[in-house]
């Protein structure tokens, strides 16, 4: 900045240095950048609140035609004079295999992050955070391919094993699905949020005060305990808003979902077995998109996105309320 | 007396980095040994060395013997976690682990050692709060959150912790440095308590301190930046503080520099 | 205190802690009493069991973790490299070529996803990178809350919701075609939330020490912002930019349903159908019992894989570079 010799003036800098270098005068370049930034903000709660209101406004025509409990129904039958539609199905598949990833991935996971944080040698650290990183960065329609030709083949024999093992169990039950089966969404589903758990899991890890697990050490606690007494209490927050993100992710994923899926046959049995098929609110979705058409058929598809959206954002704001109560407890 | 601490020609590293070079000195049971010098000549590594949470720091190393009752601390065969329950340590800043309670807090190490028995972890929590005067403090908050206590609570909270193990030498550094002059005051005087069973190490910058609580000072020194510390000199605390032999303790002493 | 003096004071003896001493030593074969030597070779055998058996479950759960990714990795690039290595993928589309057939490029599908993710990230990137300066520059008041709720539920919209909402709005209620716009303006739903968040958390990190110097400068707050705060933060939000660019090419579910493939180069947004990698993808996916057509396929998914990692890779240097750190 350069050094004016005129007395300093404490109105309008207008001849000051800074108009020699902005061509702007400073009250109009503040008022636009703030309004500019105020409307950004403006502009993102329009858009949301438009995306509520309009996907509400399409559902309802859709759900007031329906004739069939659009909460308990199993059917799906969308066109004509007598639409019969209901989300049963969709909500049980997709919570079942959302619930069979998150618990394969979270224990892994908080396993995996442990490994990076505490566990991994100083050179390794690094290294194994980004190939555990490079497992999100692989798109889902990849997932999606390998899951059906690659990987079912391969757990196809695991689940034959288990059904005649504890078929006796209603959740083993032999149900004669050779594609994708509600377990084997789980599994891939798994394998898709573990990034996530890991990443989120890891930076709380991290965060743990030296202090604190010094602490835990000179008490003469071994590495393990160390954790235990130090590393995970003060993670468990994060751990559980991790969790959370990921099955937000999990219930919402598509594509991968989509294309492995086994749709069930119109009318066929219910049945609580997870070697079972079904579709999810997203492959349901996915797999129609030929069918939106008319504004009843499309309202339909829509409201059952909208149980889906609900799902998700109540599932994410149990975590952000998590990570907030973290954050007054950490200050 | 059998169990002395013995340090002969450490050399510790961070690293490629020598942070410290060729300190000999030996602890008596039952005495407190200070530390003192200027910021960065290596006090506290030397301290973190003497129950090996040196090595807790990528790249930590330590060369030389340091022994306790002639076993060698760094022999394949020993167990550090051993090592931390024989040998205490109390931090620069109160640790008490957030999420516990000050009851668990105390008993922190008698579980990891396996006591589960309610009426003994009792016992043990109510003498060590006792050894560490903070008992009638908090004998009527025993479950609230032990981070509730002031600062000064805290590290006696802390002091507590690492008696009830039961170990045989407790190091302390720098535990007053984050404390109000009341408490400094307080944890003085356990100093003076404690002495009669524990062996005790305390790195300080206070010279007071040192003058006031510790039987036996010594003194460290790094000759330039980017050089290793070296223990310039050792002995009495008294002989230390009044006839220093070397010129920079004799400096550092009356407070002409550092 | 020490276990010696509290059992020779008849006080101690026979006391709850003077028993758990005994217990204790019997337990370690160790004298916890100053005037004993202290045993320093191995702790309680179970305790050193468990910190191993821990050890190994934790390295366990990394390699399981690796195997899927260099599962993926390799099944993708073993069948799929040899399309890669010739000239004519990177310079021909698909156009008069059969499922069966082999030959062509997928130069189309490239040209698709590389237009559409440019032109997500030109209108999403200003919006995201204005609204995270509304909430940490200027924001306090009831709309900077409101804001950050909103953004909140955007970053939890699955994709196929948000396809959906566009395809509700462009389609059904205004009666337009599936163009790329549409599939664009579905991608900008997804990455805004992406840019804002990131954004919003390194520009938290400048230190406001540096803020309050150039104020006492005399410098207006714009100014501050554009010449001191967005500089310091902004390989933090090259980043952050990077991988939401990331996530958004390798979306697929909006192009299912607004962006129907087509085998001929299409680089108008606005008028008739856009190929695009995923899409040529799922075109191939159908054709299962065609060799053409899945090699075709993988090599397709290979495309895709090393542009989102390339993204990645540039995100990660960004960030390494970054004058603030977390």
């Amino acid at each position: 900045m350069s050094a004016t010799t005129t007395p300093p003036e404490l109105t309008e800098p207008a001849g000051s240095s800074w108009t020699n270098t902005v061509t702007a005068p400073r009250r109009g370049g503040d008022r636009w950048f703030g309004l500019a930034s105020h409307g950004a903000g403006v502009a993102v709660v329009a858009l949301v609140t438009l995306v509520g209101v309009f996907l509400v406004s399409q559902a309802i025509p859709a759900l007031s035609k329906n004739e069939a409990n659009f909460l308990t129904s199993r059917e799906w039958s969308v066109g004509g004079d007598n639409p019969r539609f209901g989300i049963m199905e969709l909500l049980w598949t997709t919570t079942t295999a959302s619930i069979i990833a998150m618990a394969i991935a979270v224990p892994i996971g908080v396993c995996v992050a442990l490994f990076i944080t505490e566990y991994a040698p100083q050179w390794l650290r690094r290294p194994a955070a980004t190939l555990v990183d490079l497992l999100a960065a692989v798109p889902s329609i990849v997932y999606g391919l390998w899951g059906l030709i690659i990987f079912r083949p391969v757990v196809r024999p695991l689940e034959d094993w288990l059904s005649t093992r504890l078929g006796w169990l209603p959740l083993f039950a032999p149900t004669g699905i050779t594609g994708g089966t509600i377990m084997f969404i789980g599994v891939v589903l798994a394998i898709m949020i573990l990034p996530i758990v890991t990443a989120i899991s890891r930076e709380v890890f991290a965060q743990t005060p030296t202090t604190h697990k010094e602490g835990a050490l000179a008490l003469g606690a071994t590495r393990w305990e160390m954790i235990r007494t130090a590393v995970l209490p003060f993670g468990k927050p994060g751990v559980i808003s991790a969790a959370m993100l990921a099955l937000g992710r999990a219930l919402g994923e598509t594509i991968a979902v989509t294309f492995i899926v086994s749709t069930l046959a119109a009318g066929s049995d219910w049945t609580w077995s997870m070697l079972s098929g079904g579709e999810t609110f997203a492959s349901r979705i996915a797999n129609n998109a030929a069918e939106f058409d008319s504004p009843q058929k499309t309202g339909a598809f829509i409201a059952a996105g909208l149980v889906l959206f609900i799902l998700t954002f109540v599932v994410n704001a149990v975590a952000r309320v998590v990570i907030e109560r973290r954050k007054a407890f950490t200050e | 007396m059998a169990n002395r601490l013995k340090v002969e020609d450490v050399n510790i590293y961070y690293g490629a980095f020598k942070a410290v070079e060729g300190v000999t000195l030996t602890f008596e049971p039952r005495s407190v040994t200070a530390f003192i010098g200027p910021s960065g000549c290596g006090k506290s590594t030397v301290l973190r060395t003497l129950n090996r949470m040196h090595e807790v720091i990528p790249g930590g190393r330590v060369e030389g013997s340091i022994t306790l009752a002639g076993q060698d601390l760094y022999a394949a065969e020993v167990d550090p976690v051993a090592v931390r329950r024989t040998v205490g340590m109390v931090f620069q800043r109160p640790n008490p682990f957030p999420t516990m309670t000050i009851f668990d807090n105390v008993v922190a190490g008698l579980r990891l050692n396996g006591l589960r028995n309610k009426s003994e972890l009792a016992d043990a929590a109510e003498r060590s709060l006792r050894g560490a005067n903070l008992w009638n403090e908090v004998k009527d908050r025993l479950n609230k959150p032990g981070a509730g206590l002031s600062g000064g609570q805290q590290q006696r909270l802390c002091i507590a912790r690492a008696i009830a193990v039961e170990p045989h030498v407790l190091l302390m550094d720098e535990p007053c440095s984050a404390l109000d002059p009341i408490s400094t005051q307080a944890i003085e005087d356990l100093i003076e308590e404690l002495k009669t069973d524990y062996m005790i190490v305390i790195v300080t910058h206070n010279l007071q301190q040192a003058a006031r609580v510790s039987d036996q000072t010594a003194f460290f020194n790094l000759a330039a930046t980017g050089q290793p510390g070296k223990l310039v000199e050792v002995g009495p605390t008294p002989r230390i503080f009044e006839h220093p032999v070397h010129e920079s303790t004799e400096a550092y002493v009356s407070g002409r520099f550092g | 205190m020490s276990a010696t003096s509290a059992a020779e004071t008849t006080e101690a003896t026979g006391t709850p802690l003077a028993r758990l001493v005994a217990a204790r030593r019997a337990a370690y074969r160790a004298d916890v009493v100053t005037d004993d030597p202290p045993q320093l070779t191995r702790g309680s055998a179970s305790r050193r069991l468990t910190d191993q058996v821990a050890r190994v479950v934790m390295w366990a759960s990394f390699g399981l973790a690796m195997v899927p990714l260099v599962w993926i990795l390799g099944t993708v690039v073993a069948r799929g490299y040899e399309l890669l290595l010739a000239s004519s993928w990177w310079t021909l589309s698909q156009r008069n070529i059969n499922a069966a057939d082999v030959g062509g490029g997928a130069v189309h599908a490239i040209q698709g996803t590389l237009i559409q993710a440019a032109v997500t990230a030109a209108i999403s990137v200003p919006l995201g990178i204005f609204t995270a300066i509304h909430l940490v520059e200027y924001g306090r008041g009831r709309l900077a809350r409101a804001v950050s709720f909103m953004v909140d539920i955007l970053s939890g919209v699955p994709s196929i919701v948000a396809a959906l909402f566009i395809y509700a709005v462009w389609v059904t209620t205004f009666g337009f075609q599936r163009i790329g716009f549409a599939v664009c303006l579905s991608l900008v739903l997804l990455m805004i939330p992406v840019v804002v968040r990131s954004t919003e958390e390194m520009l938290k990190l400048v230190p406001n020490g540096l803020r309050e110097g150039s104020y006492a400068l005399g410098v207006p707050k714009w100014i501050t912002i554009t010449r001191i705060v967005l500089p310091t933060a902004f390989s933090g939000i090259v980043t952050g930019v990077m991988l939401g660019l990331a996530r958004v090419m390798g979306e697929t579910a909006p192009l299912l349903i607004l962006g129907p493939y087509t085998k001929s180069i299409a680089t108008n947004l606005f008028d008739g159908y856009m190929p695009t990698l995923p899409t040529m993808i799922n075109q191939d996916r159908t054709e299962i019992g065609l060799d053409s057509a899945m090699e075709r396929m993988w090599a397709t998914a290979l495309t895709l894989i090393l542009i989102v990692l390339a993204l990645n890779l540039i995100g990660r240097w960004a960030a390494r570079r970054s004058s603030v750190r977390r």
